[in-house]
């Protein structure tokens, strides 16, 4: 989150802005983020920084698989990524590991 | 994962004793408020960007000199030690190793391993839960890479945070003992998903511990379905065959 915030920081700056007002940030659902972790973490790093009373948005992006054996994606019902059509187990995580910070509102 | 739960942020931490700054940036400067809109900006960048940067740069290195190195995570108590220990000890005529060790706190473990004649850096993280790319590649400098075949890096004691924290290792390896329960790597997926190889550990406890066998390697294959198993006690020496015979593989020619 403090990589977050000092990202943000630069390119605000760089666009020529005094104050963040939002921070938008996407997390896989399989990244091993939790929200409330997230936004308890980013009340504390963003004291005394020009982050300072932004807003957080979190986009949670769900988890995609891919089976190769059938050559589609699937969407797994838990931990286990068992394709429900061949029930071959998928190492090709397609979307879900995401942890991007995306974009930002300044003024 | 530490950018998450709020461990991430990195203020200092000691490579064998000798404090090191992140320089982690800070902003003091605050401004009025405006009346301006607010503007939109573009950014889409990862958020361990920086950490896979430092990892890929170590990774380079190490595989300009030669050395490959293997990352080891688990739970407190798994016995990760233990198993570098008697690495260490049985391999000290068919390869050079180097150990890089994480923990919150002490040098026990460097202690204890320094005493297998091993080149042992110890980093003390503070209270940061894993070790970064950042920290390695201050560390590495310690040890002698020319004279090493491999580098093994001992993570802090955590399944949690070091799943997202690349070191710049060849393979990464997740060891979970037999008294931990069959069941770990559903519980923490994300960890044993980046496994190149799955070590159970205390082997020779297996039975006390009613350890069945069977449903812990279907867990580990549903969770991590390429990963490599082997199995082991590094207190008997039962399995370390398999083990030493897998980090042979991993060794670079030369």
């Amino acid at each position: 989150m403090q990589e977050a915030v000092g990202i943000a920081g630069h390119h605000a700056r760089e666009a020529g802005a005094t104050r963040i007002r939002m921070i938008r940030v996407r997390i896989g659902e399989s990244s091993g983020v939790v929200r409330e972790a997230l936004e308890f973490a980013f009340e504390a790093v963003t004291e005394g920084t020009m982050a300072e009373g932004a807003a957080l948005d979190i986009e949670v992006t769900p988890t995609i698989c891919h089976c190769a054996g059938c050559a589609s994606e699937f969407k797994p019902a838990n931990v286990f990524r068992e394709c429900p059509s061949c029930g071959s187990l998928s190492t090709d995580i397609v979307q879900g590991m995401e942890l991007e910070l995306t974009s930002l509102e300044v003024t | 994962m530490c950018d998450t739960c709020g461990c991430g942020i990195v203020d200092s931490y000691a490579v064998d004793g000798v404090p090191t700054s992140s320089g982690a940036p800070t902003d003091s400067e605050h401004s009025h408020d405006g009346d301006q809109d607010h503007r939109h900006v573009h950014i889409h960048a990862s958020l361990l960007g920086k950490n896979d940067r430092i990892a890929e740069r170590n990774r380079g290195h190490l595989m300009e000199k030669g050395v490959a190195a293997i990352n080891m995570v688990s739970s407190p108590g798994a016995g990760k030690t233990a198993l570098i220990e008697r690495t260490l000890r049985d391999a000290v005529d068919t390869m050079k190793a180097g150990v890089i060790v994480g923990d919150l706190a002490t040098d026990n473990d460097a202690k204890r391993l320094s005493a297998t004649q091993a080149p042992v850096v110890q980093i003390t993280t503070g209270t940061v839960c894993h070790l970064d790319a950042d920290m390695v590649a201050h560390a590495m400098p310690r040890l002698d890479l020319d004279a090493l075949d491999l580098l093994i890096i001992e993570n802090v004691g955590n399944l949690v945070c070091p799943a997202g924290y690349d070191l710049g290792e060849d393979a990464r390896v997740v060891l979970m003992s037999v008294t931990e329960g069959e069941d770990k790597p559903a519980k923490y997926p994300t960890m044993f998903r980046t496994a190149d190889v799955v070590v159970i550990t205390k082997v020779d406890m297996a039975e006390p511990a009613r350890f069945d066998r069977e449903a812990a390697l279907n867990c580990i294959h549903r969770v991590a379905p390429d990963a490599a198993v082997i199995e082991l006690s590094a207190v008997t020496g039962e399995g370390m065959e398999a083990w030493h015979e897998y980090l042979a593989q991993r060794l670079h020619r030369r």
